[in-house]
């Protein structure tokens, strides 16, 4: 069963007044079938928890380590992560123009998968899950998120986790831009690959609502760089009905 | 048919200029770049189009036309020395589907000078040095199902080159001329587009890496004729390619693309100039450039001119460069000129992006190893042009050289 640790995780980020401390000192260890909501407020370092994890070159780690089933992902290139089966669903994901989505589909699941799947089956696959995400066919004609709305882009994202079925999924903020439909299509989604039981899930998010569509089995609240409490469901509750106010306001976010 | 040099009405224009961009700077995204107003197309050719080389002054790089060429790279072609240089010979192998024929003539051919004349020193100097030149004639209403094939390998040295590709009307015809080899070349290349025929010219420079090559391509479009220049640029120290359309008659249609992959040092020019003088023309314009390594230099000028006589005139053109590496320099500058309002549509665009590390980490954490990622980028970006070109042999060829050009430096 896949497991990822982290321990002790300290980033920083170079700012113009030199190295910058965001993470400091995260602990948590997410196994295959389990989601992990990660909720906290703005600037509190969730995205830089995320992109750190999958080796965006902005972020430095100083110390701590993170283990994917033993092997040391922080050693790893990033798309070494990626084909060891770490996902990253962007908070903003990037444009990229001259490249069709359905070659890029394509171009990745060849990468990840370690050979190019049999384009007829492939075909179908990729039809599919744009259809049950509510995507029309022409998207995969267009270039990667060009002109794509928020809404659009998220269900690109979900639209990948889907077909390059990850160990590990991080979601930063999937949620975010989305309406009440969106979430609710992009959300079973995620859903349908939760329930093949294969993958964990690290659902960064800031409000609770997507949390009516997906239940999480842990919730950690993340301020001030780092993990502050840990509960179950009933956490998000107390969060939906106080706030960040308490983890603030002690200090935590400085 | 006139060259450029009548008194102007308005004028819009755009400049792009990408610096050395470091690590961290603000990305040029597509669409971006900032706007300067330039000199009026006219006030930019500041001398009259000569056969004689003598009637234009020795260029200094101050002037609006060179301010972006190397001098000192030119090989003498600007100053008159590269006609004491040691002279170059070329090894041309040329493939004459049926019905074509191919002379070499001297300078006193009739035939030569129809299509335009030339309208710098370097083109000047060309016309007044050749020796002999080509003439490839498409009789009229002979329709060719196989390319005309020109390949020119230089051995070095000095050349001065004179071609003339003559389609008689209602004839088609796809010319490629294909340059390798090295050496220092001042060519002027003249296409004459019979009334209803339809002429696809491509040029490909595909030099060895120290060669330079001035060239003009002046077409001249008759009634209801059409024209599509693809104009390929990969290899050479210095490139200054130089297409100009001038219409004959009313109806006629230019089709000008080109595709540009400057490395480090290379210094790749295009230069274009449509003389809309002519009622209901058309012409379109589409150019793409990549550019990789320290000092790989592209410039690209587009002049669009629509005088008062050309009523009912569509055009549009259209830039776009993709920086892959940081130490690279675009110069993009289309220029629009507009002496009457009785037209179809008119514009312009220019864009220079930069392929930058975020879009080098997307691509990366869906598991596409870097080098692969630019290559899908820059495949991307060149591939929508090459299916434009429409012979699917030169379309093959040109996607090969770019898969080429990615794997020698990337
Ligand atoms: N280059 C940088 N220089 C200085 N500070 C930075 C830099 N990059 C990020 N930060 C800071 O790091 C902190 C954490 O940012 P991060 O994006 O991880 O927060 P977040 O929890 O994802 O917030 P949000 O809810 O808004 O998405 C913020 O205070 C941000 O300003
Ligand atoms: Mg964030």
């Amino acid at each position: 069963m896949a497991t990822l640790e982290i321990r002790d995780l300290h980033v920083s980020v170079d700012a113009e007044t030199g190295p910058r401390e965001i993470l400091k000192g995260v602990d948590l260890t997410v196994k295959q079938g389990e989601t992990h909501a990660i909720m906290g407020p703005n600037g509190s370092g969730k995205s830089t928890l995320a992109y750190s994890l999958a080796g965006h070159p902005k972020y430095t780690v100083t110390s701590g380590s993170v283990l994917l089933d033993g092997e040391n992902v922080l050693e790893m290139s990033v798309d070494e992560r990626a084909k060891a089966g770490v996902f990253l669903a962007m908070q903003y994901p990037v444009e990229v123009p001259g490249v069709s989505v359905s070659n890029f589909l394509r171009t990745a699941a060849t990468a990840v998968r370690g050979e190019a799947p049999k384009l007829r089956l492939w075909v179908k696959e990729v039809k599919e899950a744009m259809a049950a995400l509510q995507m029309d066919p022409a998207f995969a004609e267009r270039n990667v998120n060009e002109g794509f709305s928020g809404g659009e882009k998220k269900r690109h994202e979900i639209l990948q986790l889907e077909l390059l079925k990850p160990k590990i999924a991080i979601l930063d903020e999937t949620d975010s831009g989305l309406d009440v439909d969106a979430l609710r299509i992009v959300s079973e989604g995620i859903n349908r690959v939760r329930s093949t039981g294969e993958v964990g899930t690290l659902l960064v998010t800031h409000y609770t609502r997507i949390l009516r569509y997906i239940k999480p089995d842990y919730v950690h609240v993340f301020a001030g760089g780092r993990i502050v409490e840990s509960g179950g469901a009933e956490l998000a509750d107390k969060l939906e009905n106080e706030g960040y106010e308490a983890y603030v306001k002690g200090g935590a976010s400085e | 048919m006139a060259d450029v040099n009548t008194p102007t009405g308005s004028t819009t224009a755009g400049s792009i200029e990408v610096g050395t961009a470091g690590a961290g700077a603000q990305l040029a995204g597509p669409g971006t770049g900032r706007a300067t107003v330039q000199q009026p197309i006219d006030a930019r050719v500041a001398v009259k189009p000569s056969f004689d080389v003598n009637d234009f002054p020795v260029p200094t790089g101050r002037e609006e036309d060179w301010r972006f060429t190397p001098l000192h790279r030119l090989g003498g072609l600007h100053d008159g020395s590269a006609v004491s240089a040691a002279k170059g010979e070329d090894k041309v192998e040329l493939s004459l589907p049926d019905g074509v024929t191919a002379e070499t003539v001297g300078r006193d051919d009739a035939r030569l000078g129809k299509a335009g004349t030339p309208v710098d020193r370097v083109a000047a100097q060309a016309f007044s040095a050749f020796e002999q030149a080509l003439v490839v004639t498409v009789p009229k209403e002979t329709v060719l199902t196989e390319p005309v094939k020109i390949d020119v390998h230089g051995e070095g040295g000095t050349r001065f080159a004179h071609v003339v590709i003559d389609v008689k009307p209602f004839a088609e015809a796809v010319v490629v001329i294909n340059h390798t080899g090295t050496g220092t070349r001042a060519a002027n290349v003249e296409l004459l587009i019979g009334d209803g025929a339809k002429l696809t010219f491509v040029s490909v420079q595909d030099w060895e890496r120290d060669a330079v090559h001035a060239a003009q391509q002046t077409a001249l479009v008759g009634r209801d004729a059409s024209f599509k220049s693809v104009v390929v640029t990969f290899g050479g120290d210095l490139v200054r390619i130089h297409p100009r359309v001038n219409y004959a008659a009313p109806g006629g249609e230019a089709e000008l693309f080109g595709l540009y992959f400057a490395d480090a040092g290379q210094h790749l020019e295009h230069r274009l100039v449509i003389d809309h003088d002519t009622p209901h023309c058309r012409s379109n314009v589409v150019y793409k450039g990549a550019l990789q390594g320290q000092d790989a230099h592209a410039v690209w000028v587009g002049d669009v001119l629509i005088r008062a006589a050309a009523e009912g005139t569509d055009t549009y053109e259209h830039n776009r460069n993709l920086v892959l590496t940081d130490g690279a320099r675009v110069d993009s500058i289309p220029n629009l000129e507009i002496e009457t309002g009785e037209i179809v549509g008119a514009g312009h665009a220019s864009a220079t992006g930069r392929f930058d590390d975020e879009q080098l980490f997307y691509l990366q954490a869906r598991g596409i190893p870097a080098d692969e990622a630019r290559r899908l980028v820059v495949r991307g970006f060149f591939a929508e042009l090459v299916q434009q070109i429409g012979v699917a042999e030169i379309q093959d060829h040109l996607m090969e050289k770019i898969e080429a050009e990615l794997e020698a430096a990337v």
